[in-house]
């Protein structure tokens, strides 16, 4: 088990904490001339994304939680479980509803997607940040409806729902922002 | 000569703007004129020591002579200072670097500058109002400073007596202000850490366009470090020290000095006591250090100032590293 001290604290460090992964998102060393030396860390849990700060007296030790990120290609899914491959190796890992969280809606066989592992388990799996999707419901545009600010909902092969302009029809191919889940453009 | 290794270059640019240097250098002269005026002797003492603080929380750097011997870099002057002044100096400055494990952040570099001086004759209140006038001498923009005993200050931010609150209570009360610390921290551990996250950030800040330093004045006599214990009737013991607070930021330590050598000898035992209990490294004490004080020390008062500290409010930075050429990461 390796461990971090106080004087390896700064961003990007991945720690343990009451048996959950954080990201130290920074660090601050803090101490009075004559007084006990601190640092003041913000980190983030890698599991549920909250956001804590923490004070840890300089010369504490944490654990380094085995946390780090690879590419990873989508193969299929089976409706709870998603099956990855990582396309170096061909070894294969299963995501759960968790670990995929909003990135399910998002992602078609064979897309390579960020996994961050966490004991070389899937912790998280970030998408492509643009992914392009076929339209496979959208009601027909009416031209000079304004009402609804010029967009429509329309329904995408992986089931994601986005509001697109009115001029979208069924069967074209839209670019998506997947990090903000807007429309860009045609693809 | 050896080819550069391969990658990229390696940074040897200062991470400080020349203009901070330059305004280092106006302050460095205003100092010196400064005193100058003042008959306050510029000195030099050594870097390299035969024995360190024993203080509980500096550590200093320890290194070897080639001559068989171990030498510490010193973490402030002080002790050599007060050897000159136990010799008839009189009145003393030393323009410094100091060295201190370990700290390395926003406002601290392991290698930093000390402004040092003592006053004969002076108390802490005096050395406020020398201090006064340094600070309007280096920077045209100060204002004479707001003086706080540390009991005002701390019941004001904190709603506790330093004095006379618990362990518990100021861990609850730090606890209200969402400082999660560890959980054996002791009592002194909170209140240095109270001070340095919900007092200190309220201290010396911006009134307009005029920077308003804060004194705070009379510590806890547990923080007493070298300053002489005062007991009023009917209060608890309070230390004779003071710091000073712009914008939030520590800039000085000053203290009515301790010139009591079998008090001191009892401070410095009592701190290798609490280096023991820490599992830190014992040190050999200051023998002649407290040989001067045994000889006669005159009453005096005495403050060092973080001079890189105050390079960064000259020019208006939050970073040591603006105003530091080469900071020990780039040395």
């Amino acid at each position: 088990m390796s461990t971090y001290s106080t004087n390896d604290f700064r961003g990007g460090l991945k720690i343990m904490l009451d048996g959950d992964p954080y990201n130290m998102m920074e660090s601050e060393f803090v101490k009075p001339g004559k007084g006990q030396a601190f640092y003041k860390v913000r980190i983030r849990n890698l599991k549920n994304g909250r956001v804590l700060d923490k004070t840890f007296r300089s010369g504490e030790t944490v654990e380094a939680a085995d946390v780090h990120e690879t590419s990873m290609q989508y193969l299929y899914s089976d409706g709870t479980t998603w099956h990855f491959m990582n396309p170096a190796t061909y070894e294969q890992m299963e995501a759960d509803e968790t670990a995929m969280a909003d990135a399910s809606q998002w992602i078609k066989e064979q897309d390579v997607c960020q996994v961050t592992l966490w004991n070389n388990q899937p912790l998280t799996v970030t998408p492509p940040n643009f992914v392009e999707l076929a339209v496979t419901q959208t009601d027909p545009g009416v031209r000079g409806d304004t009402s609804s600010g010029g967009t429509k909902p329309a329904t995408l092969e992986t089931g994601a729902v986005v509001k697109v302009p009115l001029f979208i029809s069924e069967g074209e191919v839209l670019k998506i922002d997947t990090r903000t889940g807007e429309y860009v453009s045609r693809a | 000569m050896s080819p550069a290794p391969e990658g990229r270059a390696p940074d040897w640019r200062p991470t400080a703007p020349l203009e901070n240097l330059r305004r280092r250098a106006e302050l460095l002269t205003a100092t010196r004129d400064f005193f100058a005026r003042r008959g306050v002797l510029e000195v030099e003492t050594p870097l390299l020591a035969h024995a360190p603080v024993p203080d509980l929380h500096l550590d200093s750097f320890e290194v070897t002579t080639g001559l068989g011997e171990s030498l510490w870099l010193q973490t402030s002057p002080e002790y050599a200072m007060k050897r000159l002044l136990a010799a008839s100096s009189g009145p003393i400055f030393q323009l410094s670097k100091a060295f201190r494990q370990g700290e390395a952040g926003r406002r601290h570099n392991p290698e930093f500058t000390l402004l040092e001086w003592y006053r004969p004759g002076f108390d802490h209140h005096a050395l406020m109002d020398e201090m006064d006038a340094y600070l309007a001498a280096a920077l045209p923009e100060i204002e004479p400073a707001e003086r706080r005993t540390y009991t005002e200050a701390f019941e004001d931010a904190v709603g506790l007596d330093p004095h006379e609150a618990t362990v518990g209570d100021l861990a609850a009360a730090g606890r209200a202000e969402a400082l999660d610390a560890p959980d054996d921290l002791d009592r002194d551990g909170w209140l240095h850490l109270l001070l340095a996250q919900v007092v200190e950030p309220q201290l010396g800040r911006v009134d307009g366009d005029a920077l308003r330093p804060t004194y705070l004045y009379d510590f806890p006599a547990s923080q007493a470090a070298l300053a002489r214990i005062r007991t009023d009737p009917g209060r608890p013991p309070v230390a004779e020290r003071f710091e000073v607070f712009v914008e939030g930021v520590e800039l000085a330590n000053g203290f009515h000095e301790l010139t009591d050598a079998g008090e001191q000898r009892q401070r410095f035992e009592h701190e290798l006591e609490a280096r023991r209990a820490a599992g830190k490294s014992q040190v050999p004490l200051d023998e002649r250090f407290l040989a001067a004080l045994g000889a006669g020390l005159p009453d005096c008062a005495g403050v060092a100032l973080g001079f890189d500290r105050l390079t960064m409010l000259a020019v208006g930075s939050d970073e040591i590293t603006e105003v530091i050429a080469f900071p020990t990461a780039r040395a």
